[in-house]
């Protein structure tokens, strides 16, 4: 299926990429985040970072579904 | 005005202040955020906020609901800040009312804490000696991650 990925912050920084859609046979975040640190290896020193589906916070095994937005989030740091 | 807002344009704090007053409150709390010019031994020159509005706004907004039902308190509202800020901008304000002081301070502890860990807000920091970085959140601190240099994978 078809998914659109967004990467923000130090992520879009890493994979040089702010928007994509790819081709995936991912049920989760989980899975498509694995996916793309076989492309971007950078994204592989990060740990407790965020996800968010359709501008909503999600879970890592939350299920994706086609077309899909899937936003990437790096650790955060307001305040 | 919305409880929780993203702004872009130093913040009015006197204005913001003038929002929570309340004739049945007693007790006003307001936390300030400011840039601070060092971080772990660096010294920060400036630093930059990047938000992603349309989750910022809806996580924020959730937040202050919380803070105001599990508290009790009158009203609460908070200003995080956009873009590039020089050293001692106020970065956040959140403000509190409410008839006593006790659910106004932990109402304020509540948000503020809560906004550092939810909200969709990175920070870059600019040092003197050239160098930029993004920095971690406190939750990775507390979890006793060294900040940008933790090699754990995505959590599962």
């Amino acid at each position: 299926m078809k998914i659109c990925v967004r990467f923000f912050a130090a992520f879009r920084e890493i994979t040089g990429v702010e928007t994509e859609v790819v081709e995936t046979t991912a049920a989760s975040p989980a899975g498509l985040f694995e996916e793309c640190t076989r492309r971007y290896a950078g994204l592989q020193n990060y740990s407790s970072s965020m996800v968010a589906i359709n501008d909503e916070m999600a879970q890592w095994d939350s299920m994706l579904s086609e077309g899909d937005e899937v936003l990437f989030f790096p650790p955060v740091a307001g305040g | 005005m919305n409880a929780f807002e993203i702004s872009s344009q130093m913040i009015d704090l006197e204005a913001f202040r003038r929002r929570l007053l309340n004739r049945s409150c007693g007790a006003y709390v307001q936390f300030d955020g400011w840039v601070r010019d060092h971080n772990e031994g660096r010294q920060v020159l400036r630093l930059e906020y990047e938000v992603y509005e349309p989750l910022a706004l809806k996580e924020g907004s959730r937040i202050i609901a919380e803070a105001k039902q599990r508290f009790g308190v009158s009203n609460a509202c908070a200003i995080h800040r956009s873009g590039l800020l020089e050293l001692s901008d106020v970065a956040v304000v959140v403000g509190v009312s409410s008839p006593h002081r006790g659910e106004a301070f932990d109402a304020c502890r509540y948000i503020i804490d809560q906004a550092k860990i939810r909200l969709p807000i990175w920070k870059k920091e600019y040092y003197a000696n050239g160098n930029e970085e993004w920095v971690n959140c406190q939750r990775c601190s507390e979890a006793g991650h060294e900040h940008g240099a933790v090699s754990a994978r995505v959590p599962r």
